[in-house]
Parts: C-alpha cells; structure tokens; sequence
C-alpha cells in the first residue's frame, strides 16, 4: 500500500495545480479567511495555553503586598513591581532548600534503578531462554496500567514493618516499583529488535552474558533508555503523592514541603509561586532540552 | 518466590521457538537477570494487589471478616457517593475533550508554519507537575476579578455584553424626599402631580463606580402635560453637599438610573435619566410616588466563584485539560503524520471541503489512535488526586472529591484501612479491562 501511495503522490501534483488554478475569486477569498481564522484561533488557543504558567511567573516576581491587592499583569503598566525578594528569602528558607535537595536525592537513584533493573530484566526476556519466559513477561505487562493507590496503604506497612518508611530509600524503591513495568515493557521490546547476528557475533567472540550486556546490548539502546529515563525523571521529580505518604519532614521533596502551604493559599502566594516555579525549572529545562526523547517515552508510556 | 518460578519451576513454556537464548544461557544466569525486577514488583505491586483484595473484605480494625460490608460502603455512604458521582463526571468529559481539543488543535497546526511553535505551548505543561499545576490555577480562579485572570476576563466580557449602570451604596441624604421602600429600593415620601418638577438626590456613590457617561445635573424644567425630574448625585467629592437637596454646579447626574412610577403598589410608568439625570413622566404618572427600584444599587458584578461547590468540579476538569490536551495533540498529531496524504489529496480534488475531508477521511483513519488516547486518559482520570487535593479549597473539597482523595482520606486521614482498601480494589476492577487489552495485544506480538 505505501509503495503505491507513493507513486501516486509523485503523479499527483500537476492536476491537483490546474484545479486549484481554476478556483474561483470567491473561493480564495474564502479560504484566506478561514485561512486567516485558523492564525487567529491557534494564537488566542496558544495565549490561553501561556496566560496561567506566565501569570505565576509574574506572580512569583512581585511582593507579597502587591498580589494581595491587585493581580499580577499589574506589572505590564508597573514594571517597577518587579523583584526577586520572593526567591531570595525562598534559598535562604531552609525547608525549601532542603526539600529541593530531597527531590534530587530521589529522582536521581529512582531513575538510574529503573533502568539499570529494567534494562536486566528485558535483556532477560528478549534474548534469555527459560521455561514460561513469555508468560512471565505478558504477567510484567499487565501490572502497567495498576494504579499506585492499590498500593499505598499495604506497602506502608510493610515499609513499617521494614523500618523504612518516612526514608529516602523507601520512597525510592516505591517509585522503582512502579516504574519497572513500563521499563521492562519498552526495553524489552527495543532489544528484541537487535538484530540476532549481532549478539551472535559478539558471542562467538567469547564474550559472556554480562560482558555481552554491557558492552554490546546497552550502548545499541542509547535512545530506548533516553526516552525511559526522561519519562521516569519527570515522573518522580513530579510526584506529590507517593512522596506524601511515604516521606516524613526530613525527606519530603519540594512538592510536599508546597503542598503543607497550600492549605493557608492566599496568605503565603510569596512562597508558594516561587516555590512551585522553582520546582518548575528542571522538567522544564529537561523538557526543552530532551523533547524528543520524551514524546517518544510518552508515545511508548501511552499504555501507562 | 519469585526467583524459584523465575528459574523455571513454574509453568511449561508456551512455543517460541524463534528467538531462543544465543548464548546458551544457564537459567541461574536468567533468573539472575530476572530477579530484582520480579523481586521488586513482587514486593511493591503484586502483593500489595492480595493485600488490599483480602484487607478490603475485613472490618476497620482486620481482626474481623466484614463480607461485603466495605463494598456496600462505597455506594451507601454520601462522601464517597459524592467522590464516585465526581469520578464518572470526570471519566466522561474531561478525556473526550481533551481528545477532541487535541484532534483539533493536531488538524488546525499542520496548516500554519510556526505549528511546532504552538505545539511546544500546548504539550509543555505535560512536563510540570500537578502540583506545579495547582498553584497555577489556584491563582487563575482567584474568585477577585482584580487578582484572578478567569473572573478578570469573564467580569469584562459580562460587563461587555450586560448594561451595568448600577450605583451600588447609593442612597438618601440629609432630610431627602425619598425614603428606603424595602429590598434595597427608595420611594418618595409624597405624590408627584402633572406640570410640578421632582428632585430626587442620593448620595454615596464613589466617584470612580460612577458611569463615565454621567454629566453634570441639570434642574427640571416644568412642561404643560408632564412631570419632569432629576435624579444625581448630591455630593462633590472635596466640596461637600452644597446646598442639601439642591443641584449645585459640580454635581453629577445619575446617567441611566431607572425610575418608576408607582400608584396603588402598581407600576404605571418607567423612565430612565438621561446623562444629565434629567428624566420625563406622562400624565399617567400623576399622582403616583416614584421609586428607584432595587436592580439600580446592586453591587458590580464580581464573576464566578470557580471553586465554589457547584463549580469546583468543572474547574478542576478545565486544568486537567490544559495539562493534557497537549499529550492527545502530540499523539494525534504522529497518527496524521503517518496518513496517507495523497487520499486527502484526492478527495479534495473530488471537490470535497475541508470539513467533508476532516469528517468523512482525517477522523475515521484516525479512530484507532483517538481511541488509544481516550483510553489512556481514562485510566489517568481515574486516579486523579494531586489537581483535586491542591486545587480545591477546604470549604469545597468535599464537593469536588474523588476516588483517589477519598481513598487518601478513609486510609490516612480517617484510619478506615478496610474501605481504603475497598475503594483500592475497585479501581483496580476499572482498569482491568484496559489490562486485557494490553495483554491481547502484546500476546500476538510477542508470538509474532
């Protein structure tokens, strides 16, 4: 089918032209309208898209005495508004500092664990030979869609029982937990598609399961574990309630330490929209920096 | 456990016969590989699945068998009643209009240049956090129009569209003919009578509420026939009243008040002040007193308490939706791009219009991938917590609950593992079949 479309398309162009050329005026002044409605609707849309995320910019650039009276595009007409006080006392506030280094200290090991035990476990089903491996992997797939809810109360009190809970490591292994099923998903099925003489070759060389790994199987999914790193960073960086539960006040991320000031909302916007921008500023920069990468980790995660 | 089944106690191999292990692998090697993955999901996913499955069928403090007792619970008590009544509403609209935005908004870029421009806006909030999220459009729905941009924007296109000449706090002076007549309006004190001329003063409207209209008053002047008025303002700001119940050259007219003319607790005539507060009555009025009704003192319209119970839900589902229709663009979009163009070609040639092209050829090749996006935000809007938890004030809260809060409340706040765990498992029953399907599907290809 696609070899012929294509030739189709090769042979299209030129009577698609003469149509177009015996359009009426009317028509073509009809579709530069619409034309021109699309520009205006696509710009109000985008506008509507920026207006929040630049509103607590804004908000998070003017005093705390200013938001309580008036709202933040004040600052389009009083430009002298602007002032980082909001986020110098937010560094000097130690609670949000510490929690910022929290969020750091879980993303970071919750995203190297998911990759590093996902990429094992889907070489394992992609290129390992043992009794019910597809069963075994079809089980892995079907925990992709169970929500974390099902989980919090019990793994609460078996981290309890662990002595874990309210750690670093418990909150980690959590999101470890719930990462892996997609890990192993997406890694599985990129290393199916290695081509088979490749590992053959490297096997002939005499290299073992573990050098056959690290040297030959993780350097070729490069881009495979891009796009699950990326996702699963922004996911834990991101999360609020796994962390909620399962940290206590000397290991809560940012987004808990924000969420125990959002009960007095109003009364603390000084601390609040700086605080949520900074939290803001890494998935942003991965975002830009990553796009790609992470719309295919989100195309592939479109089962999560 | 999971590493003995892993090293192949279990189950007979299904046939697969094509991709075998190339390196002869010993299976201690496999389940060496296997066993943090399996022991891990054993551990945080599996057996958390049993606990709840077995705790969700004992009472609140597990020493007891309870039946179905928890189940019951979900749909006879009210706060839950209200949290799933609140689910279903989410599960309904908020991921067909994401999907739908996001079908348009995939359609519509692909015409313009800076597409990919407007594509990084819309998908850009998939990459904050719910609660970054939160705090946003906590301050959108700030319920004052001067400091929330949702009521600034709807109180402008209100005040656009609806007349708002009122004169909030108006109301009589000093020794005034008129008095207060009940539910906010004043009437005078005696009858008017054909040929006479009225004076109707009040004070208290702040300058700057005051219609921009609004001219200087001008006094009556009597006519053959008519009874003719003024209604203003008896009070410049810095000067005072002036002389009390008299027109002073400073003075404003009350530009568009409304007057009526009332005999026997019957309206018999209406007029409205021009921009000099004059006003004109007929012969019918006479005798009548005259009252400025309730509607002219109303306070300004101050747009919609968003968060608010019976608004909060909506709200809420708008945010989502800014979150979200961003991930059905980009995945709508990757469904277009791999259209066959040369059909939309043709049928354009056919003489088809842009609408018969997107309605009849762009939605029906594209049904598998709206499907797929539907149902992911599906299972995503089921378990919606952070929006709901950080979004929704205190005072409605309990109106805008759902599922995944009611479970974080009965489990962590109100000490009911049995229920949280009733309401565990019944989202898990809601996902099931979305399980299947990923199963039937991997099922072939794993095969392949």
């Amino acid at each position: 089918m696609s070899a012929g479309a294509g030739s189709v398309t090769k042979a299209a162009p030129p009577p698609v032209q003469e149509v177009r050329a015996e359009q009426s005026l009317g028509s073509r002044i009809a579709g530069w309208v619409s034309g021109g409605f699309v520009r205006v609707f696509l710009i109000v849309v985008g506008l509507f898209w920026l207006v929040p995320t630049i509103g607590l910019l804004l908000a998070s650039l003017r005093a705390p005495e200013d938001m309580a009276s008036s709202g933040w595009w004040n600052v389009f007409t009083e430009p002298s508004q602007l002032t980082f006080g909001a986020y110098e006392a937010l560094l000097k506030n130690d609670d949000i500092t510490g929690s910022l280094l929290n969020t750091v200290y879980i993303t970071v090991p919750a995203t190297v664990l998911v990759v590093v035990i996902g990429a094992l476990a889907g070489y394992a089903f992609a290129w390992m030979e043992f009794p019910g491996r597809d069963w075994w992997f079809l089980g892995v797939v079907a925990l992709l869609v169970v929500p974390v809810q099902v989980a919090l109360l019990p793994v609460a009190e078996l981290f309890g029982k662990l002595g874990i809970f309210g750690s670093l490591t418990g909150v980690i292994l959590f999101h470890v937990g719930f990462g892996l099923p997609f890990a192993v998903f997406l890694l599985r099925n990129f290393f199916a598609e290695i081509p088979r003489e490749l590992l053959e070759a490297a096997r002939l060389d005499g290299a073992g399961e573990m050098r056959l790994f690290v040297r030959v199987v993780m350097p070729l999914a490069g881009p495979a574990i891009a796009a699950l790193g990326i996702f699963q960073f922004l996911w834990v960086w991101n999360d609020m309630l796994v962390a909620l539960i399962f940290t206590d006040s000397d290991s809560q991320p940012i987004t808990v330490a924000l969420t125990s000031q959002v009960r007095q909302f109003g009364s603390n916007i000084e601390v609040l929209a700086p605080g949520a921008f900074i939290s803001m500023v890494i998935p942003l920069i991965v975002f830009f920096a990553f796009q790609r990468q992470f719309v295919s980790g989100v195309m592939a995660g479109a089962v999560k | 456990m999971a590493a003995d089944t892993a090293a192949g106690v279990k189950a007979p191999a299904p046939a697969s016969p094509k991709r075998k292990s190339v390196t002869g692998t010993r299976r201690t090697v496999a389940a060496l590989f296997l066993l943090p993955a399996l022991v891990l999901l054993g551990a945080l996913v599996v057996y958390p699945i049993g606990y709840s499955v077995i705790r969700s069928f004992y009472d609140q403090s597990g020493d007891s068998f309870a039946g179905f007792d928890n189940y019951r619970q979900l749909f006879t008590d009210d706060g839950i009643r209200t949290a799933l009544k609140n689910n279903v509403i989410w599960v309904v609209f908020a991921p067909t209009i994401a999907t739908a935005l996001g079908l348009v908004f995939a359609v519509l870029t692909e015409k313009v240049r800076w597409g990919t421009a407007f594509k990084l806006v819309v998908f850009m909030p998939m990459a904050i956090s719910m609660l970054a999220a939160g705090i946003i459009f906590r301050l959108v729905y700030d319920q004052d129009p001067d400091k929330g941009v949702a009521n600034a924007v709807w109180v402008g296109v209100h005040d656009t569209f609806a007349q708002s000449s009122a004169f909030p706090k108006a109301h009589p002076g000093r020794e005034s003919p008129l008095q207060p007549a009940g539910g906010g309006a004043f009437i005078t004190r005696g009858t008017v009578s054909v040929g006479e001329t009225v004076s109707l003063p009040l004070v208290g409207v702040a300058p700057d509420v005051m219609p921009d209209d609004a001219k200087a008053a001008r006094a009556p002047e009597p006519e053959e026939g008519r009874i003719n008025g003024t209604t203003w303002q008896d009070f410049t700001r810095g000067k005072g009243v002036g002389t009390l119940n008299a027109i002073d050259s400073t003075e404003l007219g009350y530009a568009g008040m409304k007057i009526e003319a009332v005999k026997d607790g019957k309206v018999v005539e209406t007029a409205t002040a021009a921009d000099d507060g004059t006003f004109s009555l007929s012969a019918k009025a006479d005798g009548a007193q005259l009252r400025l009704p309730a509607e002219n003192f109303k306070e300004p319209y101050n747009g919609l308490d968003w968060l608010g119970p019976s608004l909060v839900t909506p709200a809420i589902i708008g945010s989502y939706i800014w979150m979200w229709a961003g991930f059905a663009m980009v995945l709508i979009a990757a469904g277009l791009a791999s259209m066959p163009r040369d059909l939309l070609e043709a049928a354009r040639v056919d003489g088809a219009n842009e609408w018969q092209v997107f309605r009849r050829i762009t939605v029906p090749l594209l049904a598998p991938v709206l499907a797929v996006v539907t149902v992911t935000l599906m299972i995503n809007v089921l378990k919606v917590f952070d929006l709901v938890f950080i979004i929704a004030p205190g005072s409605s809260q309990d109106d805008a609950n759902v599922l995944a809060l009611e479970l974080y409340r009965q489990g962590f706040a109100a000490d009911q593992p049995g229920i949280a765990s009733a309401i565990a498992v019944f989202l898990l029953l809601l996902v099931i079949p979305v399980m299947w399907f990923n199963i039937r599907r991997l099922r072939r290809e794993v095969r392949r």
